[in-house]
């Protein structure tokens, strides 16, 4: 086996034994980097150099016998977390020549923990979108391909696309993400890997770009849930900066994976079969319940009657809280800046040119929804209606453990597809945005391949603050789907 | 609801956007599909439902004290014009 073949924890003992050392293992992924992402488009920004130097600081502190939980672990990080030194643009223009002066909470933790980070990857622009064709830094090639359509581009997902197409491809061991709606699992089930979006709280949003303050959560990718698990229990804990960090104890999520499924009550919501599931995606769900069964679980059916609600609800509730967060990117203190004839002109030049299309869409909901005249109808409604999405999910836990669904719709479409009116794109995310609107647990896990050969997830919910569970079930499917299946185009 | 042409332009200007006159047909249709989709919201009965904004309950209060500071050069090193130890802006003052 390759070492691009590795995970994490097979990087980790192979490094605990010498085999190889940080730096190999970091050249290794970085000439990977440089033949692919020409093609892939993955990464925004590659600090190969700074890479090189932190593998050896890693190197060197296992000389001394100081080895953290990631130490020589190459990683990618979203553009979306700050990095101290380190430009990052949220994927937009406005941001093209941002440095930050500081590191997100997350990343200081993953470095902490000794890991590698190879550079700052692509992603929809502030994280709006389903694709990464928002990316003001050009879309993201999927390393997947429809079988016989080898020059077909397929979209990695969004809004994580370079995070899951880096990992996918074998550029990385690990990405952070960041999922407001669904974008860490949905490009997860496009392009064949793990991604967990945890409880909101438990990963601080500390130097992490705002895009709806209520919903975005940080979370990690990685081609096995053991690997998802290494990477969330470094990212996760207590952090005073963040008002909504939650203070509650991170346990061992790699060693709640392993306690098997035997008793558990798995809910099936009968909704999320409504509204012309594909045969094959249906499928591919009673398969995952059949794992589950077998591996001595019961399937319970449940009921999350305001299923349907969920994505208008976002589509007022993430827009309004945009339009606020952006209202910072005004030309005055950082980020790029247009000559206007007076204040108020170069504001709305400036906003103009660096924002993109669909942000300026959300922005312009978001104001309209929160205004005058409006806000009752709009915004207050979709917070009782987010309410009731919230209860249905707190009624459904006083029966199963954990929720099993599948991740998304469909396998990954091409670029073009889809494309024509904005609501079809908001689609994607119709299974995964109930977790973030009550804030608990999701994960994405690959567990089989649709008839044009493209990966499907399959996504468990948990119980606020029980990744335990969700980790549990999740390996569960992993070990039963024995996912091994490979994209085409990979390091 | 479907907004308007003069309402579209009202929206714009409250987010401090710019738009050319000959895009704003194009987002008011744009803007006027979303809501029309959003719309369905108004069937649900929301009678006696508290709303929640989310973001896990009530916020953490802190100590009102000063935590940070005395970085001005890192603050300004992003700033797209300055003047001395200001952000620089076009003349807002006559």
């Amino acid at each position: 086996m390759s070492v691009m073949d590795w995970g994490i924890a097979q990087a980790r003992a192979a490094l605990a034994k010498g085999k190889v050392s940080a730096e190999e293992l970091t050249r290794a992924h970085l000439t990977a980097i440089e033949t692919l992402n020409p093609r892939l488009n993955a990464f925004i920004t590659v600090t190969g150099e700074q890479a090189i130097a932190a593998a050896r600081a890693s190197d060197t502190r296992r000389g001394r016998g100081e080895v953290g939980a990631l130490e020589g672990i190459p990683l990618a990080v979203k553009d979306l977390f700050c990095t101290a030194g380190v430009r990052t643009t949220a994927g937009s223009r406005i941001l093209a020549d941002f440095i930050p002066p500081y590191e997100s909470t997350v990343t200081a933790q993953l470095l902490r923990d000794g890991a590698v980070f190879l550079g700052k990857v692509n992603l929809d622009e502030f994280a709006m979108g389903s694709s990464n064709l928002t990316s003001a830094y050009g879309g993201v090639e999927n390393p997947w391909k429809r079988a016989g359509s080898p020059d077909v581009k397929l979209v990695p997902g969004g809004s994580s696309g370079g995070s899951a197409a880096a990992v996918a491809a074998r550029l990385v061991m690990g990405a952070t993400g960041t999922d407001t709606g669904g974008s860490i699992r949905q490009p997860a089930a496009f392009c064949g890997i793990t991604g967990i979006k945890p409880s909101y709280g438990r990963c601080s949003r500390f130097g992490v770009v705002a895009f709806a303050s209520s919903l975005d959560q940080a979370g990690a990718f990685a081609r096995s849930v053991e690997d998802c698990a290494i990477l969330l229990g470094s990212m996760s804990g207590f952090d005073p900066r963040d008002s909504t960090s939650a203070d509650v104890a991170v346990p061992d999520f790699a060693a709640a994976a392993e306690r098997g499924v035997k008793g558990l009550r798995i809910g099936v919501p009968r909704e999320y079969r409504l509204g012309g599931l594909s045969a094959e995606i249906a499928a591919l769900w009673e398969q995952g319940l059949a794992w589950l069964r077998d591996a001595g679980a019961e399937i319970v059916e449940i009921s999350l009657p305001h299923t349907k609600y969920a994505l208008p609800t976002y589509y007022i509730v993430a827009p309004a809280e945009a339009s606020s967060n952006l209202a910072r990117y005004d030309g005055v203190r950082f980020g790029s800046r247009e000559k206007g004839d007076d204040l108020r002109d170069l504001y709305e030049r400036t906003r103009a040119a660096g924002f993109g299309d669909e942000v300026k869409r959300r922005i312009m909901i978001g104001t309209y929804v929160l205004s005058a005249g409006y806000y009752d109808a709009y915004y207050l409604r979709a917070q009782k209606i987010r309410a009731l999405i919230t209860r249905d999910f707190t009624d459904a836990f006083g029966r199963v453990d954990a929720i099993v669904t599948p991740t998304t719709p469909s396998a990954a479409f091409a670029e073009g597809e889809n494309t024509d009116d904005p609501v079809t794109m908001y689609l994607n995310d119709v299974f995964t945005v109930t977790a973030n609107l009550a804030g608990l647990p999701g994960m994405s896990v690959p567990a089989g391949l649709d008839k044009q050969g493209l990966p499907l997830g399959l996504q468990v919910i948990g119980r606020n603050f029980d990744e335990e569970t969700v980790f549990a079930v999740g390996r569960a499917i992993e070990r039963a789907a024995a996912f091994s299946a490979k994209p085409a185009v990979m390091a | 609801m479907s907004l308007d042409q003069a309402t579209v332009r009202r929206v714009a200007a409250l987010a401090r956007l710019h738009v050319e006159e000959a895009d704003v047909v194009r987002l008011q249709g744009e803007l006027n599909g979303i809501l029309g989709w959003i719309e369905q919201l108004q069937e649900v009965d929301v009678t006696g439902v508290e709303p929640i904004a989310g973001g896990g309950g009530a916020l953490r209060w802190r100590s009102d004290a000063v935590t940070d500071g005395g970085m001005a050069e890192k603050i300004l090193a992003n700033a797209p014009d300055r003047e001395g130890e200001y952000f620089g802006v076009p003349k807002v003052v006559e």
